[in-house]
């Protein structure tokens, strides 16, 4: 299959720059040390009394951070220098079909994710006394990956509208922060004004949040899976994905 | 009569209202090496782009493999190479690792280690591309744009920027593929590599093929002039000799008739006693032939 050898190599090539293999994973262990550290840590007691550290109440937004990050921004800027660098034009002129290649890249993601977020999951319980949800891991599994897949669509469908390299940071910057100060993911909005919540609510950054929250949380009962939400992130993935075809750029694009 | 790799006809290109390419027609055997020259905006690039399916025509037919390279048809990228200028590679894998992602994209493929010996980096097989020399990495474009094994390949100023031996290296590499029965296409600012290596040659000029033909033939059919210089003697040259002189003390003659020149002037230094030291005779070169080309078709605009 095509797109997974693509997976496969752009796999190969992620590992061989480990400045940057390095800072993606370190990234949420670093949230992980600091929010605790800023903000403090209670414990509290779970719901069938053990003890709980604040600390597990962090990873979920850590990880939604850290996932938005090493999908939706790294995939943007990735794609942006790719093009730039010609990359992008000298695979135009393959066989090579263009959903194959954004397969691949999806894939690529999602693998990154995984790994991201088992790594901030186990550090966290070894070091931080993180509890692990035995009950809705199949949950929080499934969400991580939903929204790897979405932000990952989501990338790649706004690196096809940036005129170039130097535009990326700005704008990639610009629409992903405010979603995710107005998203309940580090700051809680239940003070905001209601007309915010509900823009946030528009976008797929509250949804995939608010999925990961409770699938995470030792306080939810039954499984854990938010179908909605859910829903509402897939749904945006599968937009990025057509707009992705639509705007998806092979060249630089110069005036 | 050779099958035709490329025909094209009546093709134009506009920009908005620039009209880049006005009206080119091409013919490009199978099997051959076919360089197009011309200087830079003269529509060149376009026109290749067009071929390689990088860019949509505004008007003409194009034919190349028997595909219509603007449908992008990937049984049509299965069967053609491309080594443009300014296109990178992923950097971190190595040279072998890169030609072996590429060559996963076509049916029928190379192998690895025929790819790179075919360009001559078999020392480099295990190194990571970031850390090839220029050359180098110019070579592995090429490796990278053969490993699909295509029955054409156009190739982009395959050696701008190399030092000598390693263009006469690239040369020996290009010939080598016309050797494997590839049908080339290359665009080159350097007419000797042109001469050396083309069976055809193209000048492309304003949008318009302005001459084509073997490289010998441009030679021939042009209105070039032939250069005679020697060491300026004591004695004075015959009237009928017209010359200028040169500040290294050269006398220079520029003649279409250069037998009758030379014998008149042969003649008189062998009656005279006069020693022609440093003597030479210099044919006209591809590049006096195309930059006569290219001056007249410029005049030919302003008018």
């Amino acid at each position: 299959m095509k797109a997974l050898r693509e997976f496969r190599f752009e796999n190969r090539a992620f590992w061989r720059n480990p400045a940057a293999a390095f800072f993606t994973f370190m990234f949420p262990l670093m949230f992980l040390f600091l929010f605790p550290t800023i903000f403090g840590s209670g414990d509290i007691p779970g719901p069938s009394g053990e003890t709980i550290t604040g600390e597990t109440f962090y990873v979920p937004a850590i990880g939604v951070f850290a996932i938005i990050t090493a999908t939706y921004t790294n995939n943007a800027m990735t794609l942006l220098f790719a093009r730039e660098e010609g990359v992008l034009k000298r695979k135009r002129g393959t066989p090579l079909r263009t959903r194959d290649y954004m397969l691949g890249r999806i894939m690529h993601s999602m693998f990154i994710t995984f790994l991201l977020v088992a790594i901030t999951v186990t550090v966290g319980k070894l070091f931080f006394g993180v509890a692990i949800p035995s009950e809705t891991l199949p949950a929080f599994i499934v969400t991580v990956l939903t929204g790897a897949f979405a932000f990952c669509a989501l990338g790649i469908a706004i690196s096809g509208v940036l005129p170039n390299v130097e535009a990326g940071p700005p704008v990639v910057n610009a629409s992903i922060l405010p979603l995710l100060f107005i998203s309940n993911v580090f700051i809680p909005t239940a003070d905001a004004p209601e007309w915010l919540t509900t823009v946030a609510k528009v976008f797929p950054v509250y949804h995939f949040a608010e999925a990961t929250l409770i699938s995470f949380s030792p306080f939810t009962e039954g499984n854990g899976f938010e179908w909605n939400n859910l829903a509402i992130v897939a749904v945006w993935g599968v937009a990025g994905i057509l707009i992705a075809f639509k705007t998806f750029a092979w060249e630089p694009k110069r005036k | 009569m050779a099958a035709k790799a490329i025909e094209v006809s009546g093709l134009h290109k506009s920009y908005g209202s620039h009209e880049a390419v006005r009206g080119v027609d091409l013919v490009v055997d199978e099997g051959d090496v076919f360089a197009l020259l011309g200087p830079n905006g003269a529509g060149k690039t376009t026109t290749v782009e067009i071929l390689e399916g990088h860019r949509h025509r505004s008007s003409g037919t194009v034919s190349v493999l028997d595909h219509d390279p603007g449908k992008g048809e990937p049984t049509y990228k299965q069967r053609i190479g491309i080594v443009l200028q300014e296109t990178g590679v992923e950097r971190y894998l190595t040279v072998a690792e890169a030609v072996d992602l590429y060559r996963g994209y076509y049916p029928n493929p190379l192998g690895v280690d025929e790819v790179i010996e075919i360009v001559g980096l078999t020392d480099k097989r295990d190194e990571r591309i970031v850390k090839l020399s220029g050359g180098q990495q110019r070579r592995l474009d090429v490796a990278v744009g053969l490993a699909g094994d295509p029955d054409l390949l156009f190739l982009d100023e395959p050696t701008t920027g190399f030092d000598p031996s390693a263009r006469r290296g690239a040369w020996e590499m290009i010939r080598n593929l016309k050797s494997l029965g590839k049908t080339v296409l290359l665009t080159t600012h350097y007419m000797d590599e042109a001469q050396a290596l083309a069976d055809r040659v193209a000048i492309i000029a304003a949008g318009k093929i302005i001459a084509e033909g073997p490289p010998d033939g441009l030679l021939q059919t042009a209105d070039t002039i032939t250069t005679i210089r020697f060491v300026k003697p004591s004695a004075e040259l015959p009237p009928a000799i017209s010359y200028r002189t040169t500040e290294t003390g050269f006398c220079e003659i520029s003649t279409s008739e250069p037998v009758a020149i030379l014998n008149e002037l042969t003649g008189w230094a062998i009656q005279n006693s006069v020693d022609l030291a440093g003597l030479s005779v210099a044919r006209p070169t591809l590049e006096d032939v195309y930059l006569q080309l290219v001056r007249a078709s410029e005049k030919g605009k302003d008018q």
